[in-house]
């Protein structure tokens, strides 16, 4: 349980894969025009790293090590398979409007960097909920930047109208300046608003 | 699917597509890599190279093999074969005949497989029907335009390197908001040439 909740501070804050360690950003600016883009991905990519994370492990032992990237590479591209085939079959709107991305899943360097940093030294469940939970974190800041960014730029949140009618649309925030902006400013938020928060939840769990 | 000359889509993959500033795809380099303007313009070099040349053997592979055989849906798994057995190739052929390019560029050819650029032109090209000669317009493009944006932006980098940044926004966090200016800039080119 302890190590549980460790890995799920990781994942949340600690070493958020986004605004820690800087990974994955390719496909997070690209869906984040849209609340309900950015959530579809970010479950998407829950489910990939999670899966990919467990067969990692449970085959950890029997992979040799100098083609273990192929092989990770391999396991992932099957998951990101199987994602793109159940999104078409299911929402094949939702297929559309990701178009790409989706496939970029493969390159996206959480699954790998969890892949490879994690998964091969854990054991299959741990490596499987360490993985849902980097996806959390992931799909976390995806939400938040998506959030601004619809709020702003369409003046809705998940499609529904909220600021009125005379709001008027900042058109940057759905353009691609727009994205870098929020995620630079979300870097810095975080950078400010986590080292005290870590501590004070430390204080309270000790 | 309208006929697009390809010189067309040559220009606007530099220009109004850019594959960082309008599609976010290879950022995980670009804000790696843009400290120094001789090493990003060597990956850059390196980055065009391989689109030019996946994006072609991709386009024959999809379209000789995995239509014929109905075998669309695998297209992520060999495109990813594709592109890391061709940097695998690449950094071998050079590292027997082009010594002094190997060590210029040698350390970045690993780094270009999981380059979402690479992958990204390719399931593009696809997405969007374009032919062989569109294809390969598409891929040099692409990766002159990444070219054009890293070397840009290790040369702004080095000029702020002495600036006093708010300390959050130092690394990553500024890196990311002169993007999001250069994406503004490079929004000015958005009349000249448009593809989708």
């Amino acid at each position: 349980m302890k190590e549980l909740m460790r890995v799920f501070k990781a994942g949340i804050y600690k070493d958020n894969p986004v605004f820690r360690q800087i990974l994955g950003i390719c496909s997070s600016l690209a869906v984040t025009n849209l609340l309900i883009n950015s959530f579809v991905m970010g479950v998407g990519l829950m489910f990939v790293t999670a899966f990919s994370s467990f067969t990692v492990s449970l085959l950890r032992s029997t992979t040799p090590k100098h083609i273990r990237m192929m092989v990770q590479t391999l396991i992932i591209s099957a998951y990101v398979i199987i994602l793109d085939i159940f999104l078409k079959a299911y929402f094949p709107s939702m297929s559309k409007a990701l178009g790409p991305y989706v496939g970029l899943i493969i390159t996206n360097c959480i699954i790998m960097g969890r892949a490879e940093a994690f998964a091969q030294k854990n054991k299959p469940f741990i490596s499987f909920f360490d993985g849902l939970i980097m996806g959390l974190g992931y799909t976390i800041v995806l939400l938040v930047i998506a959030f601004f960014r619809e709020l702003l730029g369409f003046g809705s949140l998940f499609g529904i109208q909220v600021l009125g009618e005379n709001w008027v649309n900042w058109t940057l925030m759905i353009m691609p300046p727009g994205a870098f902006f929020m995620l630079g400013i979300v870097i810095w938020a975080t950078y400010g608003l986590f080292p005290k928060e870590e501590q004070d939840k430390g204080g309270v769990k000790a | 699917m309208i006929e697009i000359n390809p010189l067309v889509i040559f220009f606007a993959s530099i220009f109004t597509n850019n594959m960082i500033m309008s599609n976010f795809l290879g950022m995980c380099s670009f804000i790696a890599v843009s400290s120094e303007i001789k090493t990003s313009l060597s990956l850059g070099q390196a980055v065009t190279f391989v689109l030019a040349c996946t994006s072609v053997l991709n386009f024959l592979i999809y379209n000789m093999v995995l239509v014929p055989l109905g075998l669309e849906y695998l297209r992520f798994i060999v495109f990813i074969i594709v592109i890391a057995a061709f940097v695998q190739l690449v950094e071998m052929i050079i590292e027997r005949y082009f010594e002094s390019l190997y060590y210029s560029l040698g350390i970045f050819l690993p780094l270009i497989t999981v380059n979402c650029a690479i992958l990204g032109v390719s399931l593009f090209m696809i997405i969007r029907e374009y032919n062989l000669i569109q294809s390969f317009a598409f891929g040099v493009g692409s990766g002159l335009g990444w070219t054009l944006a890293i070397v840009a932006m290790a040369g702004i980098r080095k000029k702020i390197s002495n600036a006093k940044i708010p300390k959050g926004l130092e690394g990553p966090g500024i890196t990311l908001i002169i993007t999001g200016i250069m994406a503004l800039a490079f929004l000015g080119f958005s009349g000249i040439v448009q593809i989708q």
